[in-house]
């Protein structure tokens, strides 16, 4: 009668949102985004004044910006972080399509703001990159494909993945932006390896590296002129790679001291490319250690989670993102102490950077809520008198 | 593989007949097999993913282990000095016969601008300009002032400019040491040296590298490190180029000429002992080549040895040596050179219309009788002609070692015809560099033997391909003797030295065909002493013109000849010749058969 008259209680089946959030989200994980987060803007302090005093600004203009745009960032990963992964396909599938019609426009609408690339739209008080966007957007699309192909008589899903995986990189090898396709072709190949690569297919491309590299170091003077350059232990001390690896010898292990350091005012890119470098001049090797070992407990951290997760798509995506990050990072530090060839590439969270932060954040808040622990039917094995 | 039914006969016919739905057998079947399917791709994706793990752990780890050798070793300056200066002596220097050094190293100091580490730039730029002369003050300052991170100001310095710049005191300039070539006797034996320049450059140092003559030929031997800085001797004699060069410079400048060569080589080990080409240039700061005209005017051009010239009567002596080492004539034969001598369609004609009427052999050559020599050619034969100029290395470029020697490739017809034989009888249809005649001449000089000459110390003669008989070349000799004593070259004679020799006067030929009427190549080829020869010099003079007479003469007899006299009667006691009283007859040639 009461319920005929009041309405019947309404009941929510499952628990509330923010503790089941906080009982399953990686705690570990998240607190070390938030220290890199803060590591950045330590270092920002540090390395942006001279920008801002080359472009006219004041000392921590660039500062503060990072904060309003960590700011964001760190609410859109909280929130992407609190979605349900069913939500978090979905609004990513929508951002890819946006993100990805956003790409092609870029010729027509986009500005490439004098670096002679074509990779920005102009929004006045700050530039969106489209295809920061679309990184975790496609980590999801192709994770969901993949995901799909498996199931029996599902769609062609990794042959379809492939083909976008190619198109994108197409695109953006033309805008040309290497670093970025480079690294959407890294996460779709992790992502089929973790899926099941033949064993034959990937002896054969490693194979073909092999051969193909040593064919073009003898064949190609070139090739052979790049690799011994990169191989060599001089370096011009004026180019960038030299100023950031003499940043790095000064700093020695605790560094030259706070503001004390040379380098920032050499490189153009020291709050961005070379933000390692600043770091480790200023802070010594003790914090560039800090920051590395913060990398790696992220990232083994989510693949150790991903391990026991049974959802294919989701141990996919969660491996496909997670790679990504690492390997950003990776190329990042590996450029600064020369054991890489030169590439531009930011410090995820701890760079400079606008929009890209976000995105940043996104993709890691997708990250958390693919890493959230959730029942894995452990009681139906158990029940089936299974493991 | 045996494929398991997703809808297994047996259990639809059973539920059919117990009325279930059969669909939900299928889905039941499916997920069984979907599960089983997961489950096995998750074992395996398990195994990747720590994999995945393992390697970005050991990847972040190599980082680190990385970042923590750099963070250990000491910084390396962008500065001047420090480990830079291990480049000493890397070059070898270069020495003369006796040792005396022709080209060695000079530690110096370039200079460069790290404008961001700038200070006050507008005086910078201004104290610079003031300091080189050469540099403009607007353009120091816009480079300072742009975005130029690094420049190069000055690739070598002298102390004095580096003090004057160390005293602006300004820490964005910046000096790198270096080490520079340094030809210390300046324009001596340039066209030799060639010179050097810097290759690949550092801060720290630079790569210096030969770009032309010997530095160039031998520039792998000169900076082998396994040679440990020997140096390089040369078979140059430092006080006899001297000479050379000063005799021929005022000779050349005596004859209104416009260029000069002299070649002085040693018959036996085919050793060149001078070489030279004038006008010439100062390695130490090589002219850049000319970028129009022609090259054989720039003062980088090696006439003694690139220069192919047709070097006219000079070449009888070899056609008059070939008739009599084929026994065809003997020095006293006589042939009539009044005769009209037609081949191919061309008169052939005597200098200044002459006629000799009937000479021997030996009269043709001190006379110098065009018709003489043709007659011999056409006896001797297209055949056998070709083959001696190419055994006396007419026919193909001077083995020298200097880069240079390359670029004298002899000229010759394509098609040897009669016609041809008879001309390069008297030294016309063939082109060749002073260098070529002088080793022609070492031939002739040493008993019949070709030896290639060498800019490079030898010790002890080396075995030369005999191209003659050595009474052919004593005749020959005996003739050359008599040219200076009774013929063209009477002013060739030097007190005590019996230089012996042959004039040669060519026509120098037109760009687009002929001879031009007043200029002229004038050649004298020597040998001293004519008796017992040691050297061969060959001095060749380009469009010259002899004015203390009425008229200009422009023969050799009274160009070349008496430059080369002056020359031999200066070098013959630095190489150590004493005079030797003349012998009344013929230098100890007796004529005791034949």
């Amino acid at each position: 009668m009461t319920e005929m008259v009041y309405g019947s209680v309404p009941v929510r089946d499952g628990e509330p949102i923010l503790p089941k959030w906080w009982r399953t989200v990686d705690k570990w994980s998240m607190s070390c985004i938030l220290i890199l987060f803060g590591i950045g803007l330590l270092l920002g302090l540090a390395a942006s004044p001279p920008l801002a005093a080359k472009n006219g600004f004041e000392p921590f203009h660039y500062v503060q910006r990072q904060a309003f745009f960590g700011g964001l960032a760190l609410t859109a990963m909280l929130i992407t972080s609190m979605l349900s992964q069913i939500i978090v396909r979905r609004l990513a599938v929508v951002g890819f399509v946006a993100a990805f019609i956003a790409l092609i426009l870029l010729p027509f609408f986009g500005t490439d703001f004098g670096k002679g690339a074509t990779r920005w739209y102009s929004l006045g008080f700050a530039s969106v990159q489209p295809s920061e966007f679309l990184k975790p957007g496609f980590i999801v699309v192709a994770a969901w494909m993949m995901a799909a192909s498996q199931d029996i008589g599902g769609p062609p899903g990794r042959l379809w993945s492939f083909i976008l995986a190619v198109t994108i990189v197409l695109i953006l090898a033309m805008q040309p932006d290497f670093g970025q396709a480079a690294l959407i072709l890294f996460g779709w190949g992790v992502m089929y390896f973790v899926a099941g690569a033949p064993m034959t297919l990937l002896l054969a491309i490693a194979g073909l590296v092999v051969v193909g590299g040593m064919v073009a170091y003898n064949n190609s003077e070139h090739f052979a002129r790049r690799i011994d350059g990169f191989l060599s232990t001089d370096v011009d001390p004026t180019t960038q790679l030299g100023y950031a690896s003499n940043a790095i010898r000064e700093g020695g292990f605790f560094g030259v001291g706070v503001g004390e350091g040379e380098v920032k005012w050499s490189l153009p890119d020291a709050h961005t490319d070379f933000i390692i470098a600043v770091a480790a001049e200023e802070y010594g090797l003790i914090l560039v250690l800090c920051i590395i070992a913060v990398y790696t407990s992220i990232i083994v951290r989510s693949l150790l989670r991903l391990m026991r997760e049974r959802d294919p798509f989701i141990r996919l995506a969660g491996t496909g993102l997670a790679c990504m990050f690492a390997v950003q990072a990776m190329i990042n530090m590996g450029v600064a102490v020369r054991l890489l060839p030169a590439k531009g590439m930011t410090l995820p969270f701890v760079s400079y950077g606008g929009s890209s932060l976000i995105a940043g954040g996104i993709a890691v808040g997708m990250l958390l809520a693919f890493t959230r622990t959730r029942p894995q039917g452990e009681i139906g094995d158990l029940l089936r008198g299974r493991k | 593989m045996i494929r398991t039914p997703l809808r297994p006969l047996a259990r639809i016919l059973e539920a059919r007949a117990s009325g279930e739905n059969p669909d939900a057998i299928e889905r039941e079947n499916l997920r069984i097999r979907h599960e089983q399917m997961r489950d096995a791709s998750r074992g395996r994706a398990e195994g990747r993913l720590l994999i995945l793990s393992v390697i970005f752990f050991c990847a972040f780890g190599v980082i680190g282990a990385r970042m923590g050798v750099l963070a250990a070793t000491e910084p390396a300056e962008p500065r001047a000095a420090s480990k830079g200066s291990a480049i000493l002596a890397q070059r070898a220097d270069i020495t003369d016969r006796h040792g005396r050094v022709l080209a060695t190293n000079f530690e110096t100091h370039s200079l460069y601008a790290q404008p961001l580490q700038m200070i006050d730039k507008e005086r910078v730029a201004a104290e610079l300009a003031a300091i080189f002369p050469d540099l403009n003050q607007d353009k120091l300052l816009k480079d300072f002032t742009g975005k130029r991170k690094f420049l190069w100001i000055k690739k070598k310095l002298s102390p004095e400019q580096k003090q004057a710049v160390h005293n602006i005191g300004d820490p964005g300039l910046l000096f790198g040491p270096r080490e520079m070539r340094l030809y210390p006797n300046g324009k001596l034996a340039a066209h030799v040296m060639g010179g050097a320049s810097f290759g690949r450059e550092g801060v720290h140092a630079a790569e210096v590298i030969g770009v032309a003559g010997v530095e160039k030929y031998y520039d792998d031997l000169l900076r082998d490190p396994a040679r440990q800085g020997a140096p390089l001797a040369l078979s140059l004699d430092l006080t006899v180029q001297a000479a050379a060069e000063r005799v021929l410079y005022g000779g050349m400048k005596l004859m209104n000429a416009k260029g000069a060569a002299s070649v002085l080589m040693d018959v036996h080990t085919g050793e060149i002992i001078s070489i030279v080409s004038l006008p010439d240039f100062d390695p130490n700061a090589r002219p850049s080549p000319l970028v129009e005209g022609d090259a054989s005017d720039s003062p980088l051009f090696n006439r003694a040895v690139q220069g192919v010239y047709e070097l006219g009567s000079a070449y009888k002596i070899f056609t008059a040596a070939q008739a009599m080492d084929l026994n065809l004539v003997n020095n006293q034969t006589m042939i009539d050179t009044g005769k009209a001598l037609r081949v191919g369609g061309f008169n052939i004609g005597e200098f200044q219309k002459k006629n000799y009427g009937v000479l021997s052999v030996e009269d043709i050559i001190i006379k110098s009788s065009n018709r003489g020599t043709g007659r011999m050619a056409l006896q001797i034969g297209v055949k056998r002609q070709k083959e001696f100029m190419k055994a006396m290395g007419f026919m193909d470029y001077t083995p020298l070692e200097i880069v240079e020697a390359k670029g004298g490739k002899p000229l010759y017809p394509e098609r040897w015809t009669d016609l041809s034989a008879v001309t390069i009888s008297y030294g016309h249809g063939i082109s060749n560099s002073p260098l070529h005649l002088a080793a022609g001449y070492a031939a002739l000089a040493n008993g019949g033997t070709y030896i290639k000459p060498t800019i490079i110390k030898r010790t002890g003669a080396p075995e030369g391909t005999r191209v003659m008989r050595e009474d052919t070349a004593r005749y020959a000799r005996q003739m050359l003797r008599k040219v200076v004593t009774e013929g063209t070259a009477s002013f060739g004679e030097v007190q005590g030295y019996a230089v012996g020799g042959k004039t040669g006067t060519a026509d120098k030929p037109k760009p687009r065909g002929g001879y031009y009427d007043d200029k002229v190549i004038a050649t004298f080829a020597s040998l001293f002493p004519a008796h017992n020869p040691k050297y061969v010099l060959v001095v060749t003079l380009d469009e010259p013109t002899e004015t203390s007479g009425k008229k200009p003469r422009r023969t050799a007899g009274w160009t070349a000849v008496p430059v080369a006299a002056e020359m031999i009667g200066r070098v013959a006691p630095l190489l150590g010749l004493r005079p030797e009283i003349e012998p009344g007859e013929l230098a100890g040639i007796t004529l005791t058969s034949n």
